[in-house]
């Protein structure tokens, strides 16, 4: 399916209903009715526009996120690696795709002292669990990757969370809204 | 329903096994498992969830409720995907000399876009997520942040997103 400009079809009421329900669901019995009274809207509407979202792609997913710390893992580290531009696209997918990957993005290098264009974050119980998928990593992949290295963090500097501001419509045209599906 | 890549992906992949340090009985092992991808958009959600798993509606709000509090559950709602929401992001790293390290990283988090940011043990030791709601304001606050600290701040927005997400079995 061909990428929607989302962005534009988000009018002002799907984003009252992201702010919302950024920080999570209400815990009751019917949490999109708890949302649709909090906002003045029809539960079905807010339910149309929910699935909608889901269908572009807007809400990734609806669910719990594990807090990985808690569940043992304590050894993620960013994994990058110096791919050859024609074969980004199909060693990145390769990558993705791991078990032990959680985020898979190609990124511009940084000249020669940064010649990695891949970063996966790779998780495990420990470091030396890291370490060690890194390598398994290296030799899956053998001449298609020219170099890699793992960046563990060693203090988190700042922690707030993404929260954008979802009825903020700064550049958008207003009248560019789209009907609940 | 349409689905995007990553989640196509996400289903194909196995999940994390979980291992140690938690102590959770079984029907709060059935939620984690059950609700990583698909919570139901419907009247009742959780009495959904609750026949599906041979739970009861309240034991499955209480569950969710008591594993958020506890931190087991980082979160329960909707993933927003940042950039169709509009929103601009990048990654971006710094290499700070150990001797400024702590006024680098004020003037780095006085910005209010600058999400998270993490030491890293690399030359590059100061990586940093942006995130603005105003398309164009990236290049601004990287050059203000290069202007304000007088290092070079490399900015590596993504260019091709190939995966997003972790499935955890406990």
């Amino acid at each position: 399916m061909p990428e929607l400009d989302t962005t534009k079809e988000l009018d002002a009421t799907d984003r009252l209903i992201i702010e919302a329900t950024q920080a999570g669901l209400p815990l009751t019995p019917q949490p999109y009715h708890e949302i649709a009274k909090r906002l003045e809207l029809d539960a079905k509407d807010v339910m149309d526009r929910i699935k909608a979202m889901q269908d572009s792609g807007v809400i990734r997913r609806i669910g719990v996120v594990p807090n990985h710390y808690k569940l043992g893992y304590r050894g993620n580290g960013m994994s990058v690696w110096d791919i050859a531009d024609a074969d980004i696209s199909s060693v990145g997918k390769i990558v993705g795709a791991l078990d032990c990957v959680s985020h898979c993005y190609h990124r511009p290098r940084q000249g020669v002292d940064w010649p990695y264009n891949l970063f996966a974050m790779v998780h495990g119980h420990d470091r030396t669990e890291v370490a060690d998928k890194v390598a398994a990593i290296a030799d899956q992949l053998g001449e298609l990757q020219k170099g890699h290295k793992i960046l563990f963090s060693t203090r988190i500097l700042k922690k707030t969370g993404l929260r954008l501001k979802g009825s903020n419509t700064t550049g958008r045209d207003p009248s560019a809204t789209r009907s609940a599906a | 329903m349409a689905k995007t890549f990553s989640y196509t992906a996400q289903s194909s992949k196995s999940a994390l096994k979980a291992a140690g340090g938690i102590d959770l009985d079984e029907a709060d092992r059935a939620i984690i498992n059950a609700l990583q991808g698909d919570f139901p958009v419907c009247e009742h959600p959780y009495a959904q969830v609750a026949s599906d798993l041979g739970l009861e509606e309240r034991q499955v709000i209480g569950r969710i409720e008591k594993l958020l509090a506890d931190g087991v559950l980082s979160r329960f709602g909707p993933l927003y995907h940042a950039e169709k929401m509009g929103g601009e992001l990048t990654l971006a790293a710094i290499a700070v000399p150990e001797d400024r390290f702590d006024d680098v990283t004020d003037l780095v988090n006085a910005h209010e876009e600058v999400a998270h940011n993490y030491e890293r043990d690399d030359d590059l030791n100061m990586w940093f997520v942006v995130a603005t709601d105003q398309p164009g304001r990236i290049a601004e606050i990287i050059s203000d942040i290069e202007n304000e600290t007088g290092l070079a701040v490399h900015n590596m927005p993504k260019l091709e997103e190939f995966f997003v997400g972790l499935r955890f079995e406990v």
